[in-house]
């Protein structure tokens, strides 16, 4: 068995008296696609939360590339290797698709804060060249010097996944990188999603079964703050309990 | 948003203004109204100050209201340096800067937890709590304030001089200048201006958005103890009353008149009000309620300040 | 010792029930329409000088309360319909300016009309005197103060937590777009809560008149008090008004009362002397800093 890049153990959080999620294990291979689903309101935004270092437990742990981030806040995490696109689209919709990658290959290149007053940005070649590096990756190659407030939708998408490469991953977070994306749109993202996946493990969140069950390697199923199953495609979709609690006729 | 990004014409239009301020103090003398040496002083003066608070509230995003106990912990260190012997500027103006920075650094270290309208109360209360603590120190001077015994020397040349002390605060005000155009348009600027936009997406390309921000609070502050130094300088006197938070309120009024996050804001803000409190006081003993109506004016009618009307606003 | 502390505990709460007339209306106004109103503090010295001109002219304490306190609440409706109306909408940095101006216009006006000097309110002459309370002396007014106090605190709380227009009030402040969406006239309502503040801050003022000095710049120190209270409290929730004018009220003024005794006692006579008054005016921001530190959204968020 592959080594687990991402291990959550009995991972619980309670919001006043409700289990929004109840001692969930979960684990992601480096070099998978993983999949997390669930009904509307399962507890997939708190889980991710939890895992980007938004939230923090009532108990449990998170562990990330052999270390134990549970304490971690959320750009330690991110230095560490973890990047997360949204579920709503957050880019700097003022500044142009390259001054957003280079925002955030400099973030990974100043992880440790190290502050420069002087010299401008401007002048610093290699950062730039490095974010379009990134824009060609995720295919907006023709769009490097244009506003992202006037990028299409899908276009947005794209681009918000060229800055969580410019990260350097180990792991991409993709909060429902489908949502709001028309049929074409949505197929050119699987396709990118797919490109991508050659290069760094993917925990992938989204509402879009075919997309899932195109991408995933292994699919988690989690029903009411607690995770039911998890497996290879074929064998989730066969999964009674599955089928029961939340898929319905839909498979 | 648009980072800020110098403009093309913003070197040679510096240049002449630099040129032109170098030689107000000898054409003031020329035409005999050297008196008006010592207002274009405070002018610079200001300009400084509310610059600084342009660096944290116009690029940084941060709303303080406590930006005048700064511009007052400056004052008081360049009076304390006086009362313990130091008369130098060279050293009491550093001195001050270290003093208004380190104040700075604890003030944001625990109002930075908060956010929004509580962000704006606790940098309040702690202007407040150092006037009361300024007005309840004797050895200070207490409600007098700590007065200064003469102007300090700059490298050994006195500032008694009016004109001494104008080219001090000159060349505070253009370093100052030079420093924060170039920060703004380098890797930091970029992230504090990125940080006011959307801190959460920030976070999530890795960035230590609390120590940023914390950093840009500090240098405002320190760059407002250097106005607050050179200020008690020019009116002998640390006074409590710089410290009040309708001081923080002058400064903030300053700088949303010249525009808040343009790199001039500040400085074209300092210059109208003045200029505006000079003219008004000749006029009416009440110049108040004309400057309050001129305000009320500037917030209906120029929402973005005076220097929306030139140019590009970069925040 | 026991007295003095009983004193100063009835003085610390008649201070906090003022500061709760004044925050009452101040976190409503922040909460509901989301408006940093600087010139609250003004609202409520010109209440005070508009009660001590009726008062004087009337010849009655009581009618010129009542006059002024109306007065005042025109002027408030007049100030709401000419300019906050278009300040509810604008960001914080152009009301904090809009109401920076009047601060200096309501300063610069009422000295313009009244004089530079302060002015007397006296308390009707039947509460001049003091009382007995147990075997103590308290001054009469101040009790009726703490009554009316406690008795707006009261009609204020049933008002906000039981009656048709409380529920508007506390939804809007909780969730303005669904308070819209609710079909309530939210314009009218924005009205009617600033009329009220400015009600209450003009009867905090008339009532404090003959304790404090009516005076050019009352108001601006006030204020921070009253910032501090709704702070404390969570903005726009009025039960943290109530719950922080007490706190402020009785720290501030039995702090000022028996810190400097306190510390005489444990300090040398001239480190006490010099940090004894220092330390009770900061205690409230003390206290202040670290209740944010620990709750920064106040005691009582309004706001999930």
């Amino acid at each position: 068995m592959a080594e687990a890049l991402l291990e959550v153990r009995n991972l619980s959080r309670r919001f006043a008296a409700v289990d929004a999620l109840k001692d969930v294990n979960f684990s992601v291979d480096a070099g998978e696609v993983h999949a997390l689903i669930g009904p509307n309101g399962a507890g997939k935004t708190t889980f991710i939360h939890h895992v980007s270092g938004a939230l923090k437990p009532d108990s449990g742990s998170v562990h990330f590339a052999g270390a134990d981030v549970t304490a971690l806040s959320m750009h330690r995490r991110v230095a560490a290797g973890m990047a997360r696109s949204y579920q709503i689209t957050n880019v700097f919709l003022g500044l142009t698709a390259i001054d957003n990658v280079a925002l955030a290959v400099q973030g990974r290149q100043d992880a440790g804060s190290s502050f420069r007053f002087w010299k401008p940005v401007r002048r610093e070649v290699a950062l730039f060249d490095e974010a379009r590096e990134y824009l060609v990756q995720v295919g907006l190659e023709q769009r490097i010097d244009t506003v992202a407030g006037n990028l299409a939708h899908g276009e947005q998408r794209a681009l918000e996944l060229a800055m969580a490469l410019a990260t350097r991953p180990k792991m991409l977070l993709l909060d429902e990188p489908m949502a709001g994306t028309g049929p074409e749109e949505s197929a050119r993202m699987v396709e990118l999603i797919e490109h991508l996946a050659r290069h760094v493990t993917i925990l992938l969140v989204e509402h879009d079964m075919a997309a899932v069950f195109r991408l995933a390697d292994r699919i988690s199923v989690l029903v009411n703050g607690q995770l039911i199953c998890t497996g290879e495609p074929e064998a989730v979709r066969a999964n009674g309990d599955v089928r029961r609690a939340y898929l319905g006729d839909h498979l | 948003m648009a980072f800020y990004r110098p403009a093309p014409y913003q070197k040679p239009v510096a240049i002449a203004l630099l040129l032109v301020l170098a030689a107000l103090p000898f054409g003031l003398a020329a035409v005999d109204q050297a008196f008006y040496i010592g207002f274009a002083t405070r002018v610079l003066i200001f300009a400084l100050a509310a610059t600084s608070l342009n660096l944290v509230l116009g690029f940084g995003g941060m709303f303080s209201l406590g930006h005048a106990a700064f511009f007052g912990v400056g004052a008081y260190t360049a009076a304390i340096c006086q009362q313990a012997g130091i008369n130098e500027a060279l050293i009491a103006f550093p001195l001050a800067m270290i003093a208004a920075g380190a104040f700075a650094l604890v003030v944001g270290a625990i109002s930075l937890r908060t956010r929004g309208v509580y962000f704006i109360m606790i940098t309040l209360a702690f202007t407040q709590m150092a006037y009361y603590l300024a007005v309840s120190a004797r050895s200070w001077g207490g409600d007098d304030g700590l007065p200064l015994v003469g102007r300090m020397t700059l490298a050994g040349v006195s500032l008694a001089d009016d004109t001494h002390l104008y080219f001090a605060a000159f060349f505070g005000l253009t370093v100052t200048m030079l420093f924060f155009g170039r920060l703004a348009d380098a890797r930091f600027g970029r992230v504090i201006q990125a940080i006011r936009e959307n801190e959460t997406r920030m976070e999530a390309l890795g960035y230590p958005v609390f120590t940023y921000r914390l950093v840009c609070f500090a240098l405002g502050g320190a760059l407002a103890g250097l106005a607050g130094a050179l200020l008690a300088n020019l009116t002998g006197l640390a006074s409590p009353n710089l410290l009040l938070w309708t001081q923080s309120g002058t400064l903030l009024v300053m700088l949303i008149i010249g525009g808040v996050g343009y790199l001039y804001g500040g400085a074209v803000g300092a210059l109208i009000l003045l200029c505006l409190e000079e003219v008004l006081v000749g006029f009416t003993p009440h110049w108040h309620i004309v400057l309050g109506l001129i305000l009320l004016g500037v917030v209906l009618f120029a929402p973005k300040g005076v220097a929306a009307l030139f140019g590009k606003r970069h925040g | 010792m026991l007295q003095l502390f009983l004193e100063q505990a009835l003085n610390g709460l008649q201070f906090g029930l003022m500061l709760f007339l004044l925050a009452a209306g101040l976190t409503l106004v922040f909460g509901i329409m989301d408006c940093i109103n600087l010139a609250h503090g003004s609202l409520y010295m010109v209440g005070a000088y508009l009660v001590a001109a009726a008062a004087q002219a009337a010849d009655s304490f009581w009618i010129g309360l009542g006059v002024g306190v109306a007065g005042a609440a025109v002027l408030g409706l007049l100030l709401e319909l000419s300019l906050f109306r278009q300040l509810y909408k604008r960001d914080h940095l152009s009301q904090v300016l809009a109401t920076f101006a009047l601060i200096l216009i309501a300063n610069e006006a009422v000295r313009v009309i009244w004089g530079a000097q302060p002015v007397m309110l006296n308390p009707p002459d039947a509460l001049a005197g003091p009382v007995e309370i147990g075997d103590f002396f308290y001054p009469a007014y101040r009790l009726v103060i703490i009554a009316f106090g406690l008795l707006v605190a009261g009609l204020l709380y049933l008002l906000v937590a039981k009656s048709r227009v409380g529920m508007w009030v506390r939804a809007g402040a909780s969730n303005r777009e669904m308070t819209e969406a609710l079909g309530i006239n939210v314009r009218a309502l924005f009205t009617a809560v600033f009329v009220f503040g400015t009600a209450l801050c003009a009867l905090a003022g008339g009532l404090l008149g003959p304790l404090l000095a009516v005076q050019v710049g009352m108001g601006e120190s006030v204020l921070i008090l009253a910032f501090v209270v709704i702070i404390i409290g969570g903005i726009g929730s009025i039960r943290g008004a109530l719950v922080g004018s007490l706190i402020v009220g009785s720290v501030d003024t039995l702090g000022r009362a028996l810190l400097p005794t306190l510390l005489r006692a444990l300090l040398p006579a001239d480190a006490a002397s010099t940090l004894g008054p220092a330390l009770a005016s900061i205690l409230i921001y003390l206290l202040m800093a670290g209740i944010l530190f620990f709750k920064p959204q106040g005691l009582f968020p309004a706001r999930a």
